[in-house]
């Protein structure tokens, strides 16, 4: 095989020609490797990933080789790399989530899910861009630069886990790890032309995530195809003794469903569009796609109606309340006394002057007006106008999925209401960039499952748009089951996958 | 404002106008084996920070699992102060920003405690009796330690002047438990016994319910002490002041009486109460103004995320409920009819410390009477002598039972049981060792006390001569010298008799 046909195969079928000895996980993670090194320049490229581990990434792969001429049984993923977004911990990394007041930070410990993927000998790669602390839609809140869409260089790839979203459309992965606080896997999924799934909350074990909002953080699989999701999904999904919010319940069958969906037969299934998610503010192509979208979905023999979520519209505020506050609560501890940057410790300046001079050095911009808006949210006085009545909004959004998945299966809308704009475009306006998130957060503030899946490409500038899929809690299946029923319909009416289309990106 | 107690009116003086109302607030650690929220040991005394991990470091990515014992424990607390069991109640985080504390967050509980609205009573010693009471109890919450700062440096051990500072995480992340009173509003010139009698009365039910050794020296058991003071024959309360890291019993009393004669004398001289934290300082027995409360800190506290409610299932705390042992001040009641003590006597046993010792002795088969002549007697003067407690003097409730039975069947007396106990004391060995050791027992051989009866009388044949003569006053002559033929080893009693009988018809 050569590298090329190597970098760009799925998980699955890596994992397979692994297993059958077709060819080795060193082979296949050097391919890897050497894709990184080919596209991903920090300057120039794409700059996908933060830190690659080579030694590492071929030691892990060296012993997924031995495993299998020991003659033992290899999990589903064994020996297929993987792009791990940066705020989750490795023990044998660098751990910055994005921001300067981690940089060099080496974590002493594995997060579960790292641990879980290592034992399923899932080769890490290396550590992906990110906004800092997962704030942000367009990666370019990054501490250490921004990351650049594989279709169009001068654009954005999503945020916050656009490194991760990045990594996949430029083949430097097959595989990836995100985190969706209020969209940061499903909208760079969707801006890429990738696959990105956030489980319900609670279904995949949050520690060792770097937390942003730890009432709405969801680590989750990013993958090209459905069902390397899927399978992703289910080494990395269920209940962690280390992290209270996880669920004590089994992962419903996401790789059974996903190949169920492949099939093509949706008849019994029941799919809401939200109307409140759609018109005013969406790009035409946007609204184009998934018109087509859902026509599909009709055509495969799900039922469509339109369903009303009147709450939705009040999620996006309430969301800029809650996240904030528990973001000042969050970050409060970077101070510069056990980890990470210290400055002004020069023997003058007492322990409270290092702690202000090293978070006014250490922070951007975006996590310090986070930390000033969750400070003021929270204050006595402020606090029931505040951050109470956002709790209240966030029950009402819930009682709404809730009335909602009592008429259908599924909700659906497009992912975000534009394609991916150009880098720098948005960074002086916040509340634009905020907008990218209005169709994602709804999910996060209930704590139930969604997806976001490739749906073609906006005609007036090409880039890709996603549909968004929303599941009710526990019922992450039914997102793989319309995700990979949807697939494999697009991929035989274009002929092949979606991001066959992206550009060649040129190499070192 | 007077600077040191001399210039301060005496407590019967600011009593006399004021009336001090308090409240407590007693932080106790739990024994639990574990941290609050972690797996770490929270064993006393390692290393500075060996007992650590990333969740009690609070290193990013970490997360928080409450400790069930904790929880457990909390509500044994909180069924102890007759308080309501909450049937959900979450944590929250108390932000603020400071070295020692990991996350500069704490997590604790705000508005919605494990256990709220109880009760328990307290016996103080007035000069009419012991008198009982009654103490409300606001609530009793759940939340963590934080680290300790050693400030090095400087001349007071203070941050202020020190040139650094030295953190040990060891201690973060211990469960605490923190128990808040409700106004105590009492007597006034009973207000600084019953703070002290409401501390000493929580240590001794959170010992007794096994939760916590509660030994204040070593901060397992931390006192703040708020007071205000309003003028006597008002109602609404005055601006009051919270006297931090009062950590003895005494300490507690004599803190609460020196905050009441200074601030009746602020409000004398026509100023206000600032409200404020201050110091109590052990050595001079005053307290220094702390941390002013002016500009109250905003905790921003909000219901921690990581975290899922507490719902105690309503079988289990009934199930607990079970398990609590009976409240100290009923028991002291109980025991003191069962004994037959007066007031006196019972508080001279308290006083002592020495109630469970007497129990136990008496368990082992002593009257009560007898168990506590020697607790109090014999064994509490060597135990003051080494400087140790009681209970480590050297001799066991059962070997002072045994030593009871020993007089009782005649084998010693009075003055031989001390030199058992004095033996036992000195470490030689057990009640029964002693005597055989010593050769102590009582002469009980009729024919070698007759002898020793009949060698008395040829010895002194005129005082024999008096008695035959009917002069029973000269008996004890004899008594005497066979008392001390035998080495007081005999029963004097018996050699009466035997006398007796032989020198009269």
């Amino acid at each position: 095989m050569t590298e090329s046909s190597l970098f760009k195969r799925t998980a699955a079928e890596l994992a397979e020609a692994v297993a059958a000895g077709e060819v080795s996980a060193v082979e296949v993670t050097g391919a890897h490797l050497d894709r990184i090194a080919a596209v991903d320049d920090a300057e120039t490229g794409v700059h996908a990933f933060l830190h690659v581990n080579r030694e590492q990434a071929l030691a892990a792969a060296g012993e997924v080789d031995a495993k299998r001429a020991a003659g033992e049984q290899l999990g589903p993923l064994a020996g297929v790399p993987l792009a791990l977004k940066d705020v989750i911990t490795t023990a044998d990394m660098p751990t910055t989530a994005g921001s300067k007041i981690l940089e060099g930070w080496q974590p002493p410990y594995d997060a579960t899910i790292t641990r879980r993927m290592r034992e399923a000998g899932i080769i890490i790669l290396g550590k992906t861009n990110m906004d800092e602390f997962a704030m942000g839609s367009s990666t370019e809140n990054s501490a250490f630069g921004p990351t650049r869409n594989p279709w169009d260089l001068d654009r954005i790839p999503g945020g916050s886990g656009g490194g991760s979203s990045a990594a996949l459309a430029s083949f430097q992965a097959p595989l990836a790890i995100g985190t969706d606080t209020g969209g940061s896997i499903r909208q760079p999924a969707a801006v890429t032309g990738t696959v990105g799934v956030k489980p319900t909350y609670g279904g995949v074990s949050r520690y060792g995530l770097i937390a942003c909002a730890s009432s709405l953080d969801q680590a989750g699989p990013c993958a090209r195809t459905v069902l390397d999701a899927a399978l992703l999904h289910s080494v990395i999904g269920g209940y962690d003794p280390l992290d209270a919010t996880s669920i004590q319940q089994p992962v419903p069958d996401v790789v059974a469903a996903a190949r169920r969906g492949a099939d093509g037969d949706l008849s019994g299934m029941r799919i809401g569009v939200v109307k409140e998610l759609g018109g005013e503010g969406y790009q035409a192509g946007v609204e184009r796609r998934f018109g087509e979208a859902v026509e599909v979905l009709g055509k495969l023999g799900a039922e469509v109606v339109e369903v009303s979520c009147p709450h939705f519209d009040y999620a996006l505020p309430a969301y800029y309340l809650i996240l904030p506050s528990e973001v000042s609560s969050n970050l409060a501890r970077f101070d510069a006394m056990r980890y990470g940057l210290r400055v002004g410790d020069d023997g003058s300046r007492s322990a409270e002057e290092v702690m202000n001079a090293t978070r006014g050095a250490g922070f951007g911009a975006e996590a310090k007006r986070r930390i000033i808006l969750g400070t003021y949210a929270l204050s006595s006085g402020y606090y029931d106008a505040y951050y109470g009545q956002a709790q209240k909004v966030r029950t009402l959004v819930t009682r709404d999925f809730e009335a909602a998945f009592e008429q259908v299966d599924v909700l659906v809308s497009p992912t975000t209401p534009t394609t991916a704009f150009p880098i720098g475009e948005k960074v002086d306006d916040p509340l634009a960039m905020y907008k990218n998130d209005l169709c994602t957060i709804p999910s996060n503030l209930a704590g139930n499952a969604s997806a976001s899946f490739p749906c073609g490409l906006a005609e007036e500038d090409g880039m890709p748009v996603g549909l968004h899929v929303m599941a009710p809690v526990l019922a992450d299946d039914r997102l793989y089951r319309i995700g990979a029923a949807l697939e494999q319909a697009l991929v035989s009416e274009w002929g092949g996958p979606l991001l066959d289309k992206v550009p060649e990106l040129e190499t070192a | 404002m007077p600077a040191t107690a001399a210039a301060l009116p005496s407590f019967s003086e600011a009593i006399a106008r004021f009336d001090p109302v308090m409240g407590m607030e007693v932080h106790v650690e739990l024994g639990t084996i574990t941290k609050m929220f972690c797996g770490c040991s929270t064993e006393f005394g390692a290393d500075p920070n060996t007992q650590v991990c990333p969740t009690c470091l609070g290193l990013p990515g970490s997360l928080p699992v409450v400790n069930e014992t904790a929880v457990e424990s909390a509500i044994r607390i909180g069924l102890a102060l007759n308080c309501q069991i909450a049937e959900h109640c979450r944590f929250a985080r108390k932000n603020y920003f400071y070295p020692d504390m990991p996350k500069n967050f704490q997590i604790s509980q705000y508005d919605e405690p494990i256990a709220y609205d109880g009760w328990t009573e307290v016996t103080v010693d007035t000069d009419q009796g012991a008198r009982t009471v009654r103490i409300g109890i606001e609530r009793a919450h759940m939340e963590e330690d934080t680290g300790k700062s050693l400030h090095v440096g400087g001349a007071t051990g203070r941050i202020h002047g020190a040139s650094h500072s030295l953190l040990d995480y060891n201690r973060a992340g211990i469960p605490l438990i923190e128990i808040v009173t409700k106004p105590i509003e009492v007597d006034a010139e009973l207000a600084p016994a019953v703070a002290r009698a409401y501390v000493s009365s929580l240590r001794d039910l959170i010992r007794a319910l096994g939760v916590s050794d509660a030994r204040m020296e070593l901060g397992q058991m931390r006192c703040d002490a708020n007071v205000s003071l309003k003028p006597k024959g008002t109602a609404a309360f005055g601006t009051r002041t919270e006297t931090k890291n009062v950590n003895s019993l005494r300490s507690v009393e004599r803190a609460v009486t020196y905050e009441i004669r200074r601030q009746a004398a602020v409000l004398d001289t026509g100023e206000t109460i600032v409200q404020e934290t201050r110091h109590w300082h052990e050595d001079t027995g005053e307290t220094t103004a702390g941390r002013v409360k002016e500009e109250a800190e905003d905790y921003r506290y909000f219901p921690e995320p990581d975290l899922v409610p507490v719902a105690p299932a309503r079988e289990w705390v009934d199930q607990l409920r079970t398990t609590l042992p009976e409240p100290p001040a009923e028991r002291r009641a109980r025991l003191q009819k069962e004994w037959d003590f007066t007031d006196l006597e019972m508080r001279d046993v308290v006083n002592a410390g020495a109630m469970d010792l007497v129990e136990q002795t008496i368990e082992a088969g002593a009257d009560a009477a007898g168990a506590k002549k020697w607790w109090l007697g014999e064994i509490s003067r060597t135990a003051n002598d080494r400087g140790v407690a009681l209970d480590a003097a050297g001799i066991t409730p059962a070997d002072v039972a045994r030593v009871e039975t020993l007089v009782k069947e005649g084998t010693l007396n009075d003055k031989l049981a001390r030199q058992v106990v004095e033996g036992v004391l000195a470490g030689e060995g057990s009640p029964d060792q002693v005597v055989e050791a010593r050769g102590l027992a009582v002469v009980s051989d009729e024919s070698a006390l007759g002898a020793a009866v009949d060698e008395a009388i040829a010895a002194q044949p005129d005082v024999a001569e008096k008695i035959r003569g009917g002069n029973m006053g000269a008996v004890g002559a004899l008594i005497g010298a066979v008392m001390k033929s035998t080495r007081g080893q005999a029963d004097a009693k018996r050699v009466r008799e035997l006398i007796i009988e032989r020198l009269t018809p």
